[in-house]
């Protein structure tokens, strides 16, 4: 179990040249023992470069990485006490199941009975009990995956668990149970656990808290909540949820922001920077609603498209060039013509050159 | 002009991929084929485009026999699951080759295949090769590639299924335009997720181990499944199914839980029954202790998998929110929103449609 610090990390794959590019720019990052984190961006946006430096398997072109506050920046991975689990499933083909989770035990020189006890707890955790005397190589790729992942249990000294897209070859169904265990494994053993995706349903589910990262950048990194909720930049606001949040170019005029279809009142308590520019409104397309009373100020709008999904309707509304989505209830009226839309004060957010503008609280 | 599939049946090793299969697909429909994997979607699709030879059946379009008519004599067009495009030609040459093949003189060839690329939003990528495109933009190279052909019969397989849910998100949206000028086809496309073959088709087609299970208006399949098994393949998630019975004035669900009889219901007779609630119809707040298995996040909603005295079952909950494993919530079922099925499992009796 560890708190993990990323202090002033950055990596770059090609070190000899004169303009390096950086895998993985400067960031700092700490990670608290038992939580579970995910990090996730497409792929090339330095998630992996991240979990390897982490592992061990790569050493950072510059700052330090502290286990539980020691500088373990230099360390080998064999002294890192940290568990990984792969997209594929690794497993040695000839041994039995119960074999291919005794082994790190048996390299340890862990004595008997304490070892098999260990083995038994886990398979018991994983439900492969009772195929712990077959060969590994026959079982199913979900049930080989959590062998990967048993092997990974078993060390009593196992201090953070990394799990590199782990479902990629697993049947949909399949995939429910295995997610179920792994938070299961958290609670029992309180591992700090950090799981690799490019797939935001995976890594909202599994963690408290997503890391999102693009470019060799850190974004943002908070609960699924506050990403959705108040994304940091409108990268975020697109990548999370679906349909992704709207964004409406707007400027200040007054203590209102004007947009090309009307205006909306400058939430109360936010403040916009003088002579700042690009400016935009972000709101997600579920608060978006038509406006009950004919507001000769607010946001209007031609209705461009009606999208019918059965248990939601997703509106399309165009604002002169720009595009305005609403997520509604099945069966609720739309008007025809000319609609004004009501975007609640407490939903929106505004953006400066796509960062988000913060509260004041 | 219509096609029409009559008692059709494929039969490989003693496996019925398609069962009795009749159908009709008329000029200008757009069609949509759901079903899970292994229903019969691609088999439908191979025998139309001549692919495939039915052992019994008949097919016929505008009245003339179609079975019997060789493959590149059909006007058919098809896009697959994978992007399939020719490596080593440009966008624009991948784009206007069936024209090309078909005999039209190049400058035609090249202005239909700019028309058809302006329409999938390529237009400025004519240049490239398929290699040097996202997932997305190469399923629409050969999406252009098939409306190129103006075919009388364009057939979609599962298109979108290997793209990420951002592209897929998008794509569903600009298909709905591009579909929408397709007047002189038939346009059949099959699909695993409900609300994209909802979204999409005109007419929408259930299929489930080779056999067509209901068809009908989207929104009218959706409202009233004919079967717990259809309510299930065209909900996602799937519908939650509640045994019970109707006894004393009262709907009975297991662990002794009662739920007021709905207007809707009033005319059923006391006895057993299935009784069927979509997720989206469960919300958090009510006095039905269940316990949370786990909790998913699927783009803006929050999929919660419970347990109860009344069983199983999945909350869908709109925004996103977390819930440990292990905890209680408290749950409401809106029982005006609730279907009776037999225990058969054909449907007896559907909540009134809110148009408001």
């Amino acid at each position: 179990m560890a708190k993990i610090e990323l202090s002033d990390i950055a990596h770059t794959y090609e070190p000899d040249s004169d303009e390096p590019t950086y895998a993985l720019k400067s960031l700092n990052l700490v990670w608290k023992d038992g939580g579970t984190y995910a990090l996730l961006g497409p792929s090339g946006c330095g998630k992996t470069t991240m979990l390897n430096i982490v592992s061990g398997l790569i050493h950072p072109s510059q700052g330090k990485i502290l286990f539980d506050g020691v500088d373990f920046t230099h360390f080998p991975t064999a002294k890192r006490n940290i568990a990984q689990v792969f997209q594929f499933p690794v497993i040695y083909t000839l041994m039995s199941v119960e074999e291919n989770l005794a082994f790190p035990l048996v390299c340890r020189h862990m004595p008997q009975p304490e070892r098999t006890r260990r083995v038994h707890e886990v398979a018991q955790l994983l439900n492969l009990t009772d195929k712990l005397k077959r060969p590994a190589r026959k079982l199913a790729a979900d049930e080989k995956q959590l062998i990967s992942l048993g092997r990974g249990l078993v060390r009593n000294d196992v201090s953070a668990l990394l799990l590199d897209e782990p479902l990629t070859v697993i049947d949909p169904q399949l995939k429910f149970e295995i997610r179920r265990k792994l938070k299961r494994i958290n609670e029992l053993y309180g591992l700090t656990m950090i799981y690799v995706t490019h797939d935001q349903n995976e890594a909202m589910t599994f963690a408290d808290t997503i890391i999102v990262m693009s470019d060799g950048e850190l974004i943002q990194s908070g609960t699924p909540q506050e990403l959705y909720n108040r994304p940091e930049t409108t990268y975020v606001g697109y990548f999370i949820g679906s349909p992704a949040m709207n964004f409406i170019e707007c400027v200040p005029a007054d203590d209102r922001l004007q947009t090309a279809g009307g205006s909306i009142p400058i939430p109360s308590n936010v403040s916009i920077p003088a002579g700042v520019g690009n400016l935009k409104i972000g709101i997600r397309p579920r608060n978006v609603k038509f406006a009950e009373s004919k507001d000769a100020m607010a946001i209007k709008g031609q209705v461009n498209m009606v999208q019918e999904f059965g248990n939601c309707r997703v509106v399309t509304v165009r604002i002169q060039e720009e595009i305005i989505r609403m997520k509604l209830n099945p069966g609720t009226a739309i008007p025809s013509g000319e609609v004004s839309l009501d975007l609640p004060e407490d939903k929106v957010c505004i953006y400066a050159n796509d960062v988000l503008i913060h509260q004041d609280r | 002009m219509a096609l029409i599939l009559e008692h059709i049946d494929i039969r490989v090793d003693d496996i019925a991929f398609l069962d009795d299969v009749s159908l009709t697909f008329k000029r200008g429909g757009l069609y949509t084929v759901l079903g899970r994997t292994l229903a019969g979607k691609t088999t439908l699709l191979r025998a139309i485009a001549g692919l495939q030879q039915p052992q019994k059946g008949t097919l016929t379009l505008n009245g003339k026999d179609y079975l019997h008519l060789p493959v590149w004599k059909r006007r058919v067009a098809m896009v697959y699951q994978q992007f399939i495009n020719y490596p080593h030609l440009t966008v624009l040459a991948n784009v206007a080759f069936p024209l090309r093949r078909a005999g039209v003189p190049a400058e035609e060839a090249k202005r239909r295949a700019m028309e058809v690329l302006d329409m999938v939003g390529l237009a400025d990528f004519e240049t490239r090769r398929p290699s040097a495109l996202s997932g997305g933009q190469q399923q629409r190279v050969a999406l252009a590639r098939a409306l190129v052909k103006r075919a009388e019969i364009l057939l979609l397989d599962e298109p979108l299924v290997n793209l990420d849910y951002k592209l897929r998100e998008q794509l569903r949206e600009e298909f709905q335009n591009i579909f929408e000028g397709q007047d002189d086809a038939i346009v059949v496309y099959t699909t695993t997720e409900p609300a994209e073959a909802i979204q999409l088709g005109h007419e929408l087609i259930i299929m489930d181990k080779g056999a067509v299970i209901q068809k009908g208006k989207p929104l009218a399949v959706f409202n009233a499944p004919a079967t717990i098994r259809c309510a299930k393949i065209i909900n996602d998630p799937p519908i939650n199914i509640f045994d019970g019975a109707i006894e004393n004035g009262a709907i009975q669900l297991q662990g002794s839980v009662l739920l007021p009889i709905p207007p809707h219901l009033a005319h059923l007779p006391q006895g057993t029954y299935c009784f069927g609630l979509r997720t989206s119809d469960l919300s958090l707040g009510g006095v039905i202790g269940s316990k949370v298995e786990l909790s998913e996040i699927s783009g803006s909603q929050t999929i919660l998998h419970l347990s109860a005295d009344i069983g199983a079952f999945i909350l869908f909950e709109d925004g996103v929110s977390q819930h440990a494993i292990g905890s209680t919530v408290q749950v409401n079922l809106d029982s005006d929103r609730i279907y009776a099925f037999s225990p058969r499992g054909d449907l007896i009796a559907a909540p009134a449609i809110t148009e408001n």
